[in-house]
């Protein structure tokens, strides 16, 4: 210790004496990702907004049209089903994922052989994309080269071959399916987390006070883990919230529009009938959803953890 | 004998855990094992339902081949990608290890605001202003190029990556850092020659979260590159699966779909560690 505080004294000194020109430089080494910040992201998010008050077609002139847009979408139907959708989507897939994801996490949280394997093996879909995931799935619930509906037929399950992808119940549920299949291990890994950071001698004074495994899971490791629960809570609405790409590979929004999500819906508006203004309109709401979930979010972790 | 039958209780509960285990893995694994065995079949096989998922009929590359006759080719999107997630992968390291740096050892206005305001970036979703970052690549002249592509994905990666960096320079002790000016180092071989070495898992972290983002990303590539040869694996790929060249054929798309999940698997099984920290760094924060 003595030798360290004999270096750094003389060292102190003289980085005083250049302080002021010396952490300015600090501004040059951040400077590049400021940039980057500013031009693609706070430029547009400001865009955004001003967009949103016009009518700005892809070509030709854009006029002022104040809060038109936001009118308009008060009486756009299509928009308004898209975003039920949507929640509909968020609220059973995260259920649907929680439920998968939690009994992972506390199988591979036990130290037992070939807990790596498994671990590795769960979160393995969790790596590719969404979009190879979503191809992939396309195939396997095709009717007639794909997996399911074959396989069903093959067995005796089904009298014919069923195109899963032709009604919105078994579609819906097919997509389900696809996004536990995917988001699972991610889930489990976060929720790992939580359940590694309990002290384990809690959980055995518990044990030795005769507290049977459901009593403890309830009184010990839900309450502990609140602030992991609640940041693998809001990734996963956050992104549900946001999906698209598994609805536009392998339904295209079908069967008849009805999962067309609120992030399809505004992919529709400005790229498909560049109606980029009216789409700003519809980004502006969006947008405030998420931030609106943001700051939940921080409250929600802002709490410490433990028991109250 | 009371010991005998609990230790038998607790060899059957083994037997009945592994068994969930592995039936658990199988499901996990199954999708990906029957794409990349399936790719392997001629293609009149491709045609049938995938069962058994293992060619019958001999082991062919003909899928691949019908893959690489559609648009512009296999080639020209993988190149696509491979670019624009090397770049992504590059650019995105030099700007946080920079940023990362600036914001963890020096003290200078506006420092907090400018940290503050690069992170609350990972709020707002980057869908919601697609158009205008559209709208200013035009400006720029980046429109359509996979440059401008590199630019959006670099700026998406930066909240988690130069949070990562500045914690990871953070954890540098600042006597390593004082011994080293006592012996003449600048800022410059400082940054290089004694704090790189320390900070690179954050670096390796970093690098692949950034690799996986552009690799996979699909709706900004979706929306920015109109221009066919300017399509990344998963536009291409949807392009073909929605019939956009004539017939969808099944063969190709699993090809495809294997060249896409390949190199993420690979990577991970082999970083899978840097992988997991960067979770976890994500999730004790």
């Amino acid at each position: 210790m003595t030798s360290i505080a004999a270096i750094s004294t003389p060292a102190r000194r003289r980085k005083l004496v250049g302080a002021g020109r010396r952490q300015w430089i600090g501004l040059l080494y951040v400077a590049p990702a400021v940039a980057l910040v500013v031009v693609f992201f706070i430029i547009p998010l400001c865009m955004t907004a001003w967009m949103s008050l016009h009518n700005w077609p892809l070509m030709g002139a854009r006029s002022f049209i104040g809060l038109d847009n936001y009118w308009a979408i008060l009486r756009d139907t299509r928009f308004w089903n898209a975003l039920r959708f949507t929640g509909y989507y968020t609220v059973v897939v995260t259920i649907a994922i929680f439920v998968v994801a939690f009994p992972l996490a506390l199988f591979i949280e036990r130290p037992r052989q070939m807990t790596g394997f498994y671990r590795t093996s769960f979160f393995m879909p969790a790596v590719i994309g969404f979009a190879s995931a979503s191809l992939l799935w396309s195939w396997l619930l095709n009717v007639d080269s794909g997996l399911f509906s074959p396989a069903a037929f093959e067995l005796g399950l089904t009298e014919k071959k069923v195109n899963l992808l032709a009604t919105f119940q078994p579609a819906f549920w097919s997509i389900i399916a696809m996004v536990v299949w995917k988001v699972a291990g991610f889930t489990m890994i976060i929720l790992m987390t939580g359940l590694q950071s309990i002290p384990p001698d809690l959980q055995e004074a518990a044990m030795i006070d005769g507290a049977g495994p459901l009593a403890r899971f309830r009184a010990i490791t839900l309450p502990l883990m609140r602030r992991t629960l609640a940041l693998a809570l809001i990734l996963s609405v956050a992104g549900s919230v946001l999906a698209f790409d598994q609805f536009y590979i392998i339904l295209r929004g079908g069967p008849r529009n009805q999962t067309l999500t609120a992030v399809y819906w505004i992919f529709n508006q400005s790229f498909v009938s560049f109606k980029l203004g009216y789409g700003a309109a519809l980004s502006m709401i969006l947008l405030v959803i998420l931030v609106a979930l943001s700051l939940i979010q921080l409250r929600l972790l802002r709490q410490p953890e433990g028991v109250d | 004998m009371a010991q005998a039958r609990s230790r038998k209780r607790r060899i059957g509960m083994q037997i009945a855990e592994h068994a969930t285990g592995i039936i658990a893995s199988f499901l996990f694994l199954a999708p990906i094992v029957w794409t990349v065995l399936s790719a392997f079949k001629p293609a009149q096989e491709s045609r049938q339902p995938p069962l058994p998922p293992w060619p019958t009929t001999g082991f062919s590359v003909e899928n691949y081949a019908t893959l690489n006759t559609f648009g512009d080719g296999l080639w020209l999107p993988a190149q696509n990608s491979i670019y624009v997630s090397v770049m992504t992968v590059v650019l995105s390291v030099i700007v946080s290890v920079l940023a990362g740096y600036g914001f963890s050892r020096f003290r200078f206005p506006l420092k907090n605001l400018l940290f503050v305001l690069i992170l609350s970036t990972i709020m707002i979703p980057f869908q919601s202003i697609l158009t205008p970052i559209f709208l200013v690549l035009t400006k720029i002249g980046l429109h359509n190029t996979l440059t401008g592509l590199v630019c959006v994905y670099v700026t998406l990666q930066l909240p988690f990556s130069i949070f990562m960096m500045r914690n990871a320079f953070d954890a540098v002790p600042r006597e390593i850092e004082e011994a080293a000016r006592m012996d003449g180092a600048n800022n410059v071989t400082m940054l290089l020659r004694v704090m790189l070495p320390l900070v690179w898992p954050g670096i390796v972290t970093i690098a692949l979260f950034a690799f996986l983002g552009a690799w996979n990303e699909f709706l900004a590539a979706l929306v920015l590159m109109t221009d066919q040869s300017k399509f990344t694996l998963p536009i291409m790929m949807t392009a073909l699966q929605s019939g956009r060249f004539g017939a969808i054929d099944w063969g190709a798309v699993q090809a495809g779909v294997t060249v896409m999940m390949v190199p993420c698997l690979v990577l991970f099984l082999l970083l899978q560690r840097f992988y997991i920290r960067g979770l976890m760094a994500g999730a004790v924060k």
